[in-house]
C-alpha cells in the first residue's frame, strides 16, 4: 500500500518549515520602500462627522499622506456588496448599506474606520493620527440584538427606522401551527447565542503594490479564499476589470471564517499605493482586531418542542432575532438564514418553520465563524430536546433515539430544507455512548458529589451541511500540470490556513495517480497562478476539492494513456492504468506516470499532432451538499463555591464520510471543540449598551480557551461515506464546534438541573455560575426563620 | 531619540542605530529579518512573540531592545539547525501539534525553556508553563503530549 493514500494517517508535510520559524505570513514579507498604514477608528457607536481637521498630522513627522473618506468618494471608491439578499416584511429587497473604506460623514460602530494615515514607519503613523482632530456630535445607539427592533430605539440607517433588515420564513407555518395545536407536551424555551471574536492568532494584515507599468494591484492578505477577494476588490471598490488585480494570500494564522470577509483595509492598502507609488502595509494590532474584525453568531431565539404522549416530535417552531451589526459582511446574511436546515437535526420531525429576523445595530458586522450558522441551529434544536426530556420526564438519550432518523430511511428529505444522502445517526450515538462509559455516569456523578462538585454529563446528536449551500453547492477547481522533469505541481482553488491541505491533496495524488509524495507540489492562494476558485469554507475543501481532483486526474489519465500506447505500441484502447502505471491489458509491459509525463514533452516521444504536454484542469460543481454527523458527549464538573466549572471527560464519534487522514481529522476535530467550548464556558463579546462601547476589547478581556481548561478528547469514527461526493467524504471542518456547543451547556445544566435551574445560557463563566448557583440557592430557601 | 545597541542574538552580535525603548520584536521582524517570532497582540497577552534571553523567555513585543545589551538572545531560527532541529521541535512535529502554525514559535520558545529549567516536568508543570500562551486551532492537547515527548527524549 503507498504511504500517500486515502484513509492513511499521514504526518503533515507542511511542519518543518512552521516549526523551524520558516513559515511566511503576510507580515513576514517586507518590500522595499513600503511605507504603514495606521487607520484612526471611530470611538463612538454612532456619530456625525461634523470636519475633520487633518492640519498638524500632515506636518508630523515621517507622514506621507492622510486620506479620508472624502478622498474615497473623489477617486470614485465604491461599496462592499453582500453576498446574499433577502426580503423585508413588505416584500422589497433587504437594504444593503452602503460599506465605505472610510466613513464619510457618519459612523455607525466603535471602531469603523475614519481616517487612513500613511508614514514612513507606524510609530510615526500613529503620532500623527494623534493629532487628527474630529468634530463629533454623538448620537443614541443600539448594540442589544433583542431591542434593536423595539419601538424608539435609535435607527442605525435613516432608511431603516425599525432596524429591520429582512425577515426570512422557511418551512410549512400552517402544519407546523396545527402540530402544536395537538399536542400533548409544548415544551419553549429562549437561548441567547453570544456574539463571539474568530481572533486567530494572526490578525489581520494586508500589503498593497501599485504596479505603474502594468497598471495593476496586487494584495497580499491574510484571506481564505483570493478569487471572490479580487472580484470583490475590482468590482465593487475599483471599478476596475478583474485582470488589473492579482490577489495572494500565502500561510495564513487562522481564518475560521472570519478572513473571507472583504474588509476595508484590503482595499485601503491597495489605493494608498497608488495614490503615494510606493507598497503599503497594514498589520491590525489585537485591539484592533476585537474592534474592527467582523464578529460572528449573537442571536436571541424563541425555540418551542412540540411532542405527543409518547415523546415523539411533532413540530419545532424557531423565532430567532440575529445581530448583522451596522454593514452586512459579505455572508453576514448567509450565516442568518442559509443554514437553518440544521434544525431539523439527526431525528424525524414532520414539520419545522423557522423565522429569522435580521437587525441591524451599531455593532461590528457579524460574518461565518467555525459553523456559520450551524452551531446555533443544533444548539437550538439539542437544548430543546434535553429541556423536553426534563419537563417532561424522558431520558435524554432515550427521547433523541425514538426520535432518530434510521439508516435504512435514507435518502432522507427532512422537515426544513435538507434533504441527508447518509448516516448511521443511532449506531454514532451508541458507538459514543460506548466510548465515554455512559453507563458509568451514575457512578461518577456520585463520585464527585462525595467530593462537594456538581456534575453535569450532556450529549448532542448533531448534523451539518457541508460542501453547500443545499440548492446550489458552489463549485470548485483543481489544475494538475507536470513539467518536463515528471513532476506535478497541483494548483488548488481552496485555501489551508491550517488545515493541512498540502498533505490532503498529495494523498489525493498517491490515491488517484499513485504519485509519490516528492514528484508533488501543492499550490494555492495566488490569482496569478490558480485559474479559479471559491477558496475554504463551510467544512468543504476535501469534498469539493476532492471530486474536482478525480475529475482533473481522470483527464490525465485518458491523455496519458494515447501517449502510453504510443509508448508501447498498443492502441490506447488497451491501456489501463492503476498505482501510478500504465499497461497494455494482459501484457507486462508498462511505463510509469512520471515517464508518460517526461515523454509528453518530446515531440518524437507522442503521437503526431498530439498537443504536447500533460496537465489538465477541471471545475466540478457537487451533485448535491453532504451532511457530515456526529454524536458528541460531555461531562462536567462544576464548583459551587466558585463557580469554577471543568470539562473532566469529552467524547465525539463523528461520521464525517471517508476518512482522509485520521491524523487531520483528528485535528480538526479537536480544534472545533476547543472552538465550540471556548464559546459555552468562557469567550464573549460585550458591548455597554447605553454608551455601545465594547467592553472586551483584549485577551484581558475576553476570555480564550487555554491548554490549561480543555481534557484530552476520545474521538471515534464511525464512517459512512457520503453518497454525493465520488470519494465518499463529508467535510470535518465545523464538525468539533456544531457539537460542542450544545453538548457542554447540556452538560453544564445537566449539573445545575437539581438546582431547580431549567435553563441556563452561555457563557458558563464562574461569575454567571456563582451567582446563577447563588441565586438557585436563595430560592429554595425557606422564607421564614 | 535613536542609539546605538548592541545586541547578541542566536550567537551573531548586530550594532543598530535604533530607538531604546523599540520592541524587540520589531527589532528582530524589521532589521534582522528574524521572521520566526510573530505578532499576535502587541500586549504580552498571546505569547507568538516569545524569544529566550539568557534562556527565560520573554514577550519581545513588549520588551525594550535596550533591556537585552549584553544578554543572549535565542530566536526560533537559532534553536536547532535544519539538520539537527531541537528536540521540542521534532516532538511538535511528530506529535502534529501545529496547525496554522502562527503560535508554535511561542509554544516550542517556552516549552524549550521549561525543559531547560526542569527537566523532568509532571502534566501540571506543563500545563501552567503554557497557560499564557493562546492557540486559537484548538490544538492544545496535542502541544501539551509534544513536550512530554520531548522532555522524553531529552532524558535519553
Amino acid at each position: 500500500m503507498r504511504e500517500f493514500d486515502l484513509g492513511r494517517a499521514v504526518p503533515r508535510t507542511e511542519d518543518f518549515p512552521l516549526l523551524r520559524g520558516r513559515g511566511r505570513y503576510t507580515d513576514d514579507i517586507a518590500l522595499p520602500r513600503q511605507a504603514h498604514l495606521y487607520v484612526l477608528r471611530s470611538p463612538h457607536a454612532s456619530a456625525r462627522m461634523r470636519a475633520i481637521d487633518l492640519g498638524a498630522a500632515t506636518a508630523a513627522p515621517g507622514v506621507v499622506a492622510i486620506l479620508t473618506g472624502k478622498d474615497a468618494e473623489r477617486d470614485g471608491l465604491g461599496t462592499f456588496s453582500s453576498a446574499v439578499q433577502r426580503k423585508r416584511p413588505d416584500g422589497t429587497a433587504n437594504f444593503v448599506p452602503p460599506y465605505r473604506v472610510l466613513a464619510l460623514d457618519r459612523v455607525r460602530h466603535v471602531g469603523e474606520p475614519v481616517a487612513a494615515v500613511i508614514a514612513e514607519t507606524l510609530s510615526a503613523a500613529k503620532d500623527a493620527a494623534e493629532l487628527l482632530d474630529v468634530d463629533w456630535e454623538i448620537l443614541p445607539s443600539v448594540t442589544d440584538t433583542a431591542a434593536a427592533s423595539l419601538p424608539g430605539t435609535a435607527a442605525v440607517w435613516d432608511d431603516v427606522p425599525d432596524n429591520i433588515c429582512f425577515i426570512h420564513r422557511v418551512g410549512d407555518k400552517a402544519a407546523v401551527d396545527a402540530a402544536f395545536a395537538r399536542a400533548r407536551h409544548v415544551v419553549a424555551q429562549r437561548f441567547r447565542i453570544s456574539r463571539v471574536a474568530a481572533n486567530p492568532m494572526e490578525g489581520r494584515t494586508a500589503l498593497g503594490v501599485y504596479d505603474e507599468r502594468d497598471g495593476r494591484y496586487t494584495l497580499y492578505a491574510g484571506l481564505q479564499g483570493v478569487h471572490r477577494t479580487r472580484v470583490e476588490l475590482a468590482s465593487s471598490i475599483f471599478r476596475l476589470p478583474t485582470s488589473r488585480f492579482r490577489v495572494v494570500s500565502p500561510d495564513v494564522g487562522g481564518g475560521f471564517g472570519m478572513k473571507g470577509s472583504a474588509f476595508p483595509e484590503l482595499a485601503l492598502v491597495l489605493w494608498a499605493a497608488r495614490r503615494i507609488g510606493r507598497p503599503v502595509k497594514w498589520t491590525a494590532e489585537r485591539s484592533e482586531s476585537f474592534i474592527a474584525d467582523h464578529h460572528a453568531r449573537d442571536n436571541v431565539s424563541d425555540v418551542a418542542l412540540a411532542l405527543d404522549e409518547h415523546g415523539m416530535f411533532l413540530a419545532l417552531r424557531v423565532e430567532t432575532v440575529a445581530n448583522l451589526g451596522a454593514f452586512l459582511a459579505t455572508m453576514g446574511v448567509h450565516v442568518a438564514t442559509n443554514n437553518l436546515g440544521g434544525l431539523a437535526g439527526t431525528y424525524t420531525t414532520p414539520y419545522l418553520h423557522a423565522t429569522v429576523t435580521g437587525v441591524f445595530s451599531n455593532t461590528s458586522a457579524t460574518c461565518p465563524y467555525r459553523g456559520a450558522g450551524r452551531p446555533e441551529a443544533s444548539y437550538c434544536i439539542e437544548r430543546i430536546i434535553d429541556i423536553a426530556a426534563r419537563d417532561i420526564g424522558f431520558d435524554p438519550v432515550e427521547l433523541r433515539r425514538r426520535n432518530m432518523i434510521p439508516a435504512e430511511a435514507m435518502p432522507y428529505k427532512t422537515g426544513l430544507v435538507f434533504t441527508y444522502d447518509s448516516g448511521e445517526f443511532e449506531k454514532t450515538l451508541d458507538m459514543a455512548l460506548e466510548l465515554a462509559d455512559w453507563t458509568g455516569v451514575a457512578a461518577r456523578r456520585a463520585e464527585a458529589r462525595r467530593r462537594g462538585k456538581l456534575y453535569g454529563a450532556g450529549l448532542a446528536s448533531v448534523i451539518e451541511i457541508a460542501g453547500g449551500p443545499a440548492d446550489f453547492p458552489l463549485e470548485e477547481a483543481i489544475e494538475i500540470r507536470f513539467d518536463p522533469t515528471g513532476h506535478a505541481t497541483v494548483l488548488a482553488g481552496t485555501h489551508s490556513h491550517g488545515q493541512g491541505h498540502e498533505t490532503m491533496y498529495r494523498q489525493f495524488a498517491g490515491h488517484l495517480l499513485g504519485l509519490a509524495p516528492e514528484r508533488v507540489r501543492i499550490l494555492y492562494g495566488d490569482t496569478d497562478a490558480v485559474f479559479h476558485g471559491r477558496g475554504t469554507f463551510g467544512s468543504r475543501s476535501a469534498s469539493v476539492g476532492g471530486a474536482a481532483f478525480v475529475v482533473a486526474a481522470r483527464k490525465i489519465i485518458d491523455k496519458g494513456k494515447i501517449i502510453a500506447g504510443h509508448l508501447l505500441e498498443a492502441s490506447a484502447l488497451d491501456i489501463e492504468f492503476a498505482d501510478g502505471r500504465f499497461s497494455v491489458a494482459g501484457t507486462d509491459r508498462t511505463v510509469d506516470l512520471a515517464e508518460v509525463a517526461v515523454a509528453s514533452f518530446i515531440p518524437q516521444r507522442v503521437p503526431r499532432g498530439l498537443e504536447l504536454g500533460l496537465d489538465a484542469r477541471a471545475v466540478v460543481t457537487p451533485p448535491g451538499p453532504t451532511f457530515p454527523n456526529g454524536c458528541h458527549v460531555c461531562e462536567v464538573e462544576i464548583d459551587p463555591e466558585t463557580g469554577v466549572v471543568k470539562i473532566v471527560r469529552y467524547t465525539v464519534v463523528d461520521d464525517v464520510g471517508r476518512v482522509v487522514n485520521p491524523l487531520l481529522l483528528k485535528g480538526q476535530i479537536h480544534g472545533g471543540i476547543a472552538q465550540g467550548a471556548g464559546q459555552a464556558l468562557c469567550e464573549a463579546l460585550i458591548y455597554d449598551h447605553a454608551s455601545g462601547q465594547l467592553l472586551t476589547g483584549s485577551f484581558m478581556d475576553y476570555c480564550m480557551p487555554r491548554a490549561d481548561d480543555l481534557p484530552s478528547f476520545a474521538v471515534g469514527s464511525n464512517e459512512v461515506p457520503a453518497k454525493t461526493n465520488p470519494l465518499g467524504i463529508k467535510g470535518a471542518g465545523e464538525a468539533g464546534t456544531v457539537g460542542a456547543l450544545p453538548a457542554v451547556l447540556n452538560a453544564v445544566n445537566d449539573a445545575l438541573g437539581p438546582l431547580g435551574i431549567r435553563h441556563f445560557d452561555m457563557p458558563a463563566t464562574p461569575e454567571r455560575l456563582w451567582r446563577a448557583i447563588r441565586d438557585a440557592e436563595a430560592k429554595k430557601m425557606p422564607l421564614s426563620q | 531619540m535613536t542609539d546605538v545597541i548592541e545586541l547578541t542574538v542566536n550567537g551573531r552580535t548586530h550594532q543598530l542605530d535604533i530607538a531604546p525603548d523599540t520592541p524587540l520584536l520589531y527589532v528582530l521582524r524589521n532589521d534582522l529579518e528574524l521572521n520566526g517570532a510573530k505578532f499576535g497582540c502587541g500586549l504580552a497577552q498571546c505569547g507568538a512573540c516569545t524569544v529566550l534571553v539568557d534562556g527565560k523567555p520573554v514577550r519581545s513585543c513588549a520588551y525594550p531592545v535596550d533591556a537585552v545589551q549584553g544578554r543572549a538572545v535565542t530566536t526560533i531560527e537559532g534553536l536547532g539547525t535544519i539538520e539537527n532541529p531541537h528536540p521540542v521541535q521534532k516532538a511538535f512535529i511528530e506529535e502534529q501539534a501545529a496547525q496554522c502554525g502562527y503560535c508554535i514559535n511561542g509554544m516550542v520558545m517556552t516549552a524549550a525553556a521549561l525543559l531547560k529549567r526542569n527537566p523532568h516536568p509532571d502534566d501540571i508543570a506543563i500545563r501552567q508553563a503554557l497557560a499564557g500562551n493562546l492557540c486559537r486551532c484548538g490544538t492544545h492537547a496535542r502541544i501539551l503530549r509534544a513536550v512530554g515527548r520531548a522532555a522524553r527524549e531529552m532524558a535519553r
